[in-house]
């Protein structure tokens, strides 16, 4: 983030305004990867006259970074419409697709709207394993030539990896094709609970070995030494810190209306068809309980040697079960990362097995008394 | 001293945050933030209405400056933000297509 955004998301936070937006417009998607966490059913999506509605709102709320996701948003008839409708509000667009449905003409409408940005998945530089993950053939191939069309509109293109046990071998390869292709790429070690809480998504995610191999990666993290080192204990003003913007300046729109902290935070916080965008904003009290969390009310974390530099995913940690409490996937990078287990992981050691074994020996003494 | 006609360029994302204005060029990210007074000519660039006219209706009375100085400094930061690419500067009014007139809050 560049200093004056990093300026104006203080500003905003300080003025109550939400900044930034992730807005779904389907979950359908014509791609069925292994590791999603949607339910690709329609349930009663908003229709085009509601989700105008919506960007008038959230224009008037001071919205200004609007990222809008799915499932696939190419699927949605109305795409196009919206988007324009939404560039006439001024808005800062970032995309994210598949881009599989994108072809020259797509891509120079997206550049005539002044889109800022498009990142497309992709999970592998090889189709059999990029396409064994979306499970459509050819997948890897159209996506390509999207970003190759995307590129030569002269739009920004950002190549987004997901990192599972089927694909760690492919992060190198993917960062040379988008080195060769010109775009910028991010790789994600995080895969996401499905938003019905169902955790088997999560399985598919890479063990503690591939996750070293990957935190200790210079092409990846820069100085490793740095980047692996533990922190010291958080100061009295990292205890005040927030833990991230969701819910703060940011916020996500399902394509039912609902309002949530954040896309990867599945708290019901209140739905744009029965209230205005901004009285939830303003006056949830899901989104206020989520503003009043800081570092020292998270009573396993604000003792944990990893406080002051742990990722911890407060939605995450929801999907576990309490919001105040610890990321199990963040304590496992951080583990991965420095070697030292977080205060979560080590209250997790069969604690009662050992007893059990220090139990034994007085027994042993005993016999030899 | 002729006059000069202002527009907002149109592929531009912009959102006022108290009286500030933020914008992005969507041909490279850049992020500019302008004051309140940029703020009120960025707003006002409709591509007809002269920049003299605007500093006279909507500068002087704000700010209570003398307008020949705020027309000079007026002139002086639109002629900058066309350099940024952020606004269209010329002696002529600037045509504005419907679907770019973005209404920036």
């Amino acid at each position: 983030m560049s200093v004056l955004m990093q300026e104006m998301s203080e500003k905003a936070l300080a003025l109550g305004v939400p900044l930034s937006v992730q807005l779904d417009l389907t979950y359908r998607c014509n791609e069925r990867c292994v590791h999603c966490y949607l339910d690709h059913d329609d349930h009663g999506e908003m229709t085009t006259a509601e989700i105008k509605y919506l960007l008038d709102e959230m224009a008037e709320a001071g919205v200004f970074i609007l990222t809008i996701s799915g499932g696939e948003i190419m699927l949605r008839r109305d795409f196009f419409e919206i988007l324009e409708y939404a560039r006439r509000l001024t808005f800062c667009i970032k995309l994210k697709t598949n881009a599989v449905l994108i072809r020259e003409r797509e891509a120079a409408r997206i550049r005539d709207l002044g889109v800022e940005s498009v990142q497309v998945s992709i999970y592998s530089h090889r189709p059999e394993v990029h396409d064994a993950i979306t499970l459509v053939p050819g997948s890897l191939k159209r996506s390509l030539d999207a970003i190759r069309f995307l590129k030569s509109q002269g739009l920004k293109v950002i190549i987004a990896n997901v990192l599972m046990t089927e694909n760690m071998q492919d992060y190198q390869g993917v960062r040379a094709l988008a080195e060769e292709l010109g775009v910028n790429s991010t790789l994600d070690p995080t895969v996401t609970p499905m938003m019905d809480g169902n955790r088997s998504t999560v399985r598919l995610g890479v063990d503690e070995s591939a996750l070293k191999q990957v935190f200790r990666d210079q092409s990846l993290v820069g100085d490793v030494d740095e980047f692996c080192a533990v922190a010291a204990s958080p100061s009295e003003d990292q205890m005040q810190a927030l833990p991230c913007s969701a819910g703060h300046t940011a916020a996500y729109v399902s394509p039912y209306g609902d309002v949530y902290p954040c896309v990867q935070f599945p708290l019901p916080s209140g739905n744009v068809r029965k209230q205005r965008f901004i009285d939830i904003w303003k006056h949830s009290d899901q989104l206020r309980e989520v503003r009043s969390i800081r570092l020292k009310d998270l009573p396993s974390c604000s003792q944990c040697a990893h406080g002051s530099t742990c990722t911890r995913c407060p939605g995450l940690a929801f999907m576990e079960g309490n919001m105040r409490g610890p990321s199990t996937q963040d304590c496992e990078k951080s583990f991965a990362r420095t070697g030292i287990p977080s205060a979560n992981l080590l209250s997790r050691k069969p604690a009662a097995a050992n007893l059990v074994q220090i139990r034994a020996l007085p027994t042993l003494a005993g016999a030899t008394a | 001293m002729s006059k000069l006609y202002i527009a907002r360029s149109p592929k531009l994302a912009a959102r006022s945050l108290d009286g500030e204005m933020m914008i992005m060029s969507g041909a490279d990210s850049t992020l500019y933030t302008l004051n309140k007074t940029a703020t009120i000519i960025w707003q006002a660039a409709d591509g007809k209405t002269s920049l003299q006219e605007i500093v006279e209706h909507r500068i002087v009375p704000e700010f209570e400056v003398e307008a020949g100085a705020a027309l000079q400094d007026a002139e002086a930061l639109a002629r900058e933000l066309a350099g940024h690419g952020i606004l269209q500067v010329s002696e002529e009014p600037i045509p504005q297509p419907n679907s770019a007139a973005g209404e920036a809050r």
